[in-house]
Formats: C-alpha cells, structure tokens, sequence
C-alpha cells in the first residue's frame, strides 16, 4: 500500500491501530527521505556541459580576441542572417529572421522601439554566452572561445558600446558596461487594474 | 461546429467506390502468393486516389489467410501512412454498409492506434517555423491531445535516444548527482493536469484584432496530464547549500536553451516530467525528460532537460534578458522575470471564421486558466460588455489547468458582440485591451507584448459570420 508523504501520520496511526488489532496482517510502509538513485556526477560530467556566464563573468574560458578578428568572423558566419550592417535580415525561409544587432538607441520608450544588443541587452556576459550556446544557427557551438570573444567585441564596436582597441577575455568582458544595464525593473504584477 | 466553419469537410478526399467496390466483390476468394505479390508491387506505383484503398482491403485478406507472413507483406503496412489520410490517420476503405460486412481486423495499426481518417484538425505553424498552435475552435472538454498540443522551440526538435540522455545536478549542492531516465523513474511520482501557456500568446492582438481564428489568437495554450518527481524530492538527494537561491535550467536542443529559475519555485511545485497523457514525453514537448512550472510562462519550463546548476544569483540569460521581458514603452523600462500566466479565457465557439446557420440556441462554450490557481468564475456577455452574465463551470474545476465554461444563447439575428472575462481564485479578473495599453503602453512594432491576458472579442455579423473584433470603447 502506497501512501503519499503527507498522509504519512495517518498511516503510522494506522499502523499502528491495525497491528493492536490483527498483528501481522497488514504491512504499512512509508516513503524514505534519501534514495540511492542515480550515480555522482564526476568533475568531468560537470565541466562538459558546464557553459552558463553569469554577468559576473565566473566561469568564462580562456582566450582573447578584438574587433579585427571579429571582423573576419563575423562576415564569414554571422553577417548572411543578421546582415552586412548588423542591421537584421527579416524574411528568412523557415527560421526565425536574423536579429537585428545594433542600432535603437532611444527608441524604448516608444511604441516602435529596436530592440539590440546595443539598445536593449544589459549584459555583454550573455552575448559571449547565448553565441557559444545556440550560434551560428545553422553550425550552433562551432565557434571557439577566441571566435565568439572577437565576434563580441566586433558587434560590440559597431555598437558604440567598447573602443575598437578592446581586446575581450575572461576578464575585461565582465566589466564592458551596456547602455541598458539599469533599463530593467521587478515584476509589479498583478497590476490593479481601475 | 466543424462542420459549421464550411472549411473542413470540402478538404476531404472522396472515396472511390469503384476500388472499393472491386475490393469487396473479391471478399472471400482464395488468393495466391502471386496474386499478393502483384498487389505488393502495385503500391509501388505513383498510386491515383483509391489505389490504397483496395491495398489495404486486400492486406486485410491476407491477414486472414495467414498469406501476410509468407510473402512478407506486414512490412508494407506502415506504408499506408502516406495515402491520403490526414495527419495521424491511416487511410481505409469505407463500407458501403458496415453492418454487412466485417471490420477491419485488429492489429492493422501495427499496435498503436490513429484517429479516424474523417478528423482533420492538425497544429497551425507560423512562417518561420518556431510555433505552432492548438485547433482551439474545435477543441473539446479541457484535455489538448498530445499531438495538438501547441509547441514553442528555440532550435526544432532534436531526436534524442533515452538512453544516452543524462540529466545532471550540479552547482551549490553537496552531491552532484547524474541521472539516467531509468533513475528518474524509480523515484515516487506525481501526476497532475496543468495548463501550459507561452507568455506571447496573444500579444499580437494587443492594439487591434488581426488573427482570424481562435487557433491563431489562442493557440498558443494546452492541457495534458504530466507525470514526473518533484524537483524538490531530486533536489534533497544533492543537497542545498548555504546561500542557494537561483537553479539555471538547461536542455539539450540546438539552442541549449536556458532559463534562471527561483529556487522557490523548485521547491513548491516544479516538476520533472517523463510523461504527458498517459504515456512518454513527446519528441516536441521534451523527450525524455523537461522540467515543468506550473502558471509560470512556458519557455522555462525547458525541455530535453539535461542540467541544472544551482546559483546563488540568476544568469540573465538571452532568453531572459533580450527575449521573455516585457517593455513598459511608456517608461522605457522593461519588466524582468515576469513568470507568471495570470487569468486568461476566450470562447472557442462560436469563434473567428465560423458561421451561424440561422436564430436559435447555441451552446456558447469556451476555456478559462490562470496561473495562480483554479478559476472562481467566467462570466459571458453577448452584448459587447454591456451586461455579464455568469457561465456554468464545468466540473473539476482544477488548479492551474483549464476550465470548460458553457453559456445557453438564443441568437435574434442581430449583430452581436460576444466575451468571456474570467475571475481566478485570488479575485483577479480579465482585463480589457485598454487597460492593459494603459498599464503598459502602447506597441506597435519591434518588440513583443508579453502576458497580453485581455478579454477577447468575437463579432457576430446578420448574416451569422464570426470575426475577430475589438470592441470600441
């Protein structure tokens, strides 16, 4: 008899009741606190699928690279959906059309605004991040560390956001300040509506 | 109220009585390995309308005589799939009188049945490919199933063998702990049914009616029973460490989506799900394993689920910085970790694109949920808001899933605008569009207007067509 945690001092009562009654007849069990399932995760498990960047930056693999490099990368793997300006190509055939990268300053508080990397994202830490993971879309996680550093930096400068000069790794990357870092607030909801 | 749209049944393939009428003359005659052979090869040919019919009234023959074994022809059967059948169904021969002949033998669908050959709602896709929506207009009762139920994906659907799949737990824990699906499923379980939303369904319809149906309105909303351990029990087997507060919540697909989840919530209700209606996971819905947050928007709740790290802060990942916030364009400011599905309802019939044929009664009927628990009420109004009037609640009504709400309606003929506002257990209750535009701000373009949960409006024309409208005022 299978009895669900939280009845679980019903069936000790039970239990109990039922072994002053008849003895031996009915068994009642209840569910363990710790199973034995599965096996440790070893550091090597871990580190293989361990790609998460927090804004803090912890965790961002060794490499470099600037705006030159990221060039190069760029117009040979990116530029095809997200455009030769980084200004988006919408109309893709079965796929989500290319975002548009930089560009929207000041447009949020309108009801058209652009939102980019450059406008909107409030940290480059998931720009490094959400490349390694899910870009390009046709080769996701293709690109090497020193790649998807020189990719970011190209995007970027082109954003206004870093000096050209910038070379991005594990530790100025953190610290690039986006221009909507303080644009985003606490969900005020359930709004009182009348 | 298929058949009330007009659009569904001239889709139809007629049925050629010709073939099928030669397939049952030839009921009962003995049939030769050669002349099985001759079929077999006949549905290799570029087959014209009824060609399968007659294959499979014959593989029929051969099941009964014992002849499907010795030419080998139950290979062939899945190839009735591609007849003409819609999504889903196999493709048979219709009796002249069903009374007067027998059925088709058992065992024809190889062990897994398929919906009848007549049924036709399928999932409708938008251009790129990314979403696909529940036929809501002819949806019935409060479960979606499986193979409607609407889909959202980051980066298609990867094929992914159980076998290999290992979900890990890592991060500020005691123990990490990797889990095989077989592992998963020694646990206790729990089943429960719970709607799923995307937090965009809807949004599009925020500054005026532009969606034809309900299914493209809406669709973007299921329910399935789901079956899985709590977090919280996997969870206690690594153990917490001081200062956890955050488990980022990763899965296996293309674009190794990945949402920030409040340790809270992993400790009250989140689910890992194995199971859906009775059975596995589907493919597009998470095979093997996802997580599942019930209300909470449904990107987070990450399919093909592979990892979980707990944090002490969240990740502000792409999926919840540039995408699943939602812009204030009043202020410029955008609202972050919006997870909550608030109350929502529409009518599914009658709904866009139908047509009345002519006064009388209608069973007015539609869905209801909310995401903070079970509805309390739905109220219908037949007049544009005017008046609201109180629809039954069909029973159980349960937490966090969708509710069948009905309303008796005699039509006069006359224009009429019709609505559902639904009231959750916390009192909140459906806003308008208005309000919402008021609390929020205005969008006309380049960003999406998340947790758009305003009542929503079908007009009624004389001439008894239903069209998606938004009520002025």
């Amino acid at each position: 008899m299978c009895i669900r945690p939280v009845e679980r001092g019903h069936a000790a009562l039970l239990a109990a009741l039922t072994m002053l009654a008849v003895p031996g007849l009915a068994i009642s069990q209840s569910y363990p606190s710790k199973f034995n399932f599965g096996v440790p995760a070893s550091s090597q498990d871990i580190e293989s699928m361990n790609i998460a960047i927090a804004p803090d930056g912890k965790n961002l693999p060794a490499g470099r690279g600037d705006y030159a490099a990221g060039k190069k990368v760029y117009e040979t793997k990116c530029g095809a959906c997200h455009g030769a300006n980084l200004q988006g190509v919408a109309g893709l055939p079965s796929m989500p059309a290319g975002a548009a990268l930089i560009g929207g300053r000041g447009t949020l508080a309108t009801k058209n605004p652009v939102l980019t990397v450059e406008s909107y994202w409030p940290y480059a830490t998931t720009l490094f991040d959400y490349i390694r993971r899910a870009m390009p879309y046709t080769t996701p996680g293709s690109l090497t560390a020193d790649e998807i550093y020189a990719v970011s930096a190209y995007i970027l400068v082109e954003g206004n956001i870093i000096d050209q000069a910038m070379v991005l790794d594990a530790q100025t990357l953190p610290r690039v300040q986006m221009p909507n870092r303080d644009g985003f607030i606490p969900d005020p909801r359930p709004e009182l509506f009348k | 109220m298929g058949a009330m749209t007009g659009s569904t049944d001239s889709k139809r393939p007629t049925v050629t009585v010709g073939a099928a009428e030669e397939a049952l003359s030839r009921l009962g005659e003995p049939i030769t390995e050669a002349q099985a052979k001759a079929i077999a090869a006949l549905e290799d040919c570029a087959c014209k309308e009824g060609m399968f019919a007659l294959a499979v009234t014959r593989r029929q023959l051969f099941a009964a005589t014992g002849l499907v074994a010795a030419v080998g022809m139950t290979a062939m059967l899945p190839r009735a799939a591609d007849a003409k059948a819609p999504p889903g169904a196999v493709e048979y021969p219709v009796q002249a009188d069903p009374t007067k002949e027998q059925g088709r033998m058992l065992g024809l669908d190889g062990g897994y049945g398929s919906r009848s050959q007549f049924e036709t709602e399928t999932r409708w896709a938008n251009a790129t490919k990314t979403t696909s929506f529940s036929p809501l207009q002819n949806s019935y009762g409060t479960i979606t199933p499986s193979g409607l139920h609407y889909e959202r994906h980051h980066a298609g659907i990867p094929n992914i063998d159980p076998a290999r799949h290992r979900l890990v737990i890592h991060g500020m824990v005691e123990r990490p702990i990797k889990y095989s699906l077989a592992d998963l499923k020694r646990f206790p379980t729990l089943s429960r049914t719970y709607f799923m939303e995307c937090s965009g369904t809807t949004g599009w319809e925020i500054m005026e009616a532009s969606e034809p149906t309900v299914q493209r309105t809406h669709g973007l909303v299921s329910t399935s029973e789901w079956t899985g351990v709590p977090l919280s029990t996997l969870l206690k087997q690594s153990g917490l460490k001081p200062g956890a507060k955050w488990v980022l919540a990763e899965g296996a697909d293309a674009a190794v989506m990945s949402r920030s989840v409040p340790l809270d919530k992993c400790l009250t209700d989140a689910l890992i799900v194995f199971a859906q209606n009775g059975e596995a996971l589907r493919p597009e819905q998470g095979y093997p394993m996802r997580l599942f947050l019930p209300g909470w928007e449904g990107n987070m709740s990450i399919k093909w689920l592979r990892r979980l790290e707990v944090s002490d802060k969240p990740f502000y990942t792409r999926e919840e910085t540039s995408k699943y916030t939602d812009l204030i364009t009043t202020t410029g400011k955008a609202r972050i970790f919006t997870f909550t599905m608030e109350a929502k309802s529409v009518i599914t019939f009658p709904s866009g694109e139908m047509k009345l044929p002519g006064v009388g009664f209608y069973e007015i009927t539609g869905l209801a949920w909310s995401g903070r628990g079970k509805i309390a009420r739905v109220e219908v109004s037949t007049d544009g808001g005017k008046r609201w009037n109180l629809a039954t609640l069909q029973d159980p009504v349960l937490s966090i899933s969708q509710t069948r709400f009905r309303f008796p309606w005699i039509w006069d003929g006359t224009p009429a605008v019709i609505q559902s506002r639904a009231t959750d257990e916390t009192g909140y209750s459906q806003p308008t569009h208005q309000q919402l535009i008021a609390a929020r701000g205005p969008l006309e373009s380049g960003a999406q207007f998340y947790h758009m949960n305003a009542v929503q409006s079908w007009g009624i024309a004389a001439d008894g067509s239903v069209k998606n409208v938004h009520p002025p005022g």
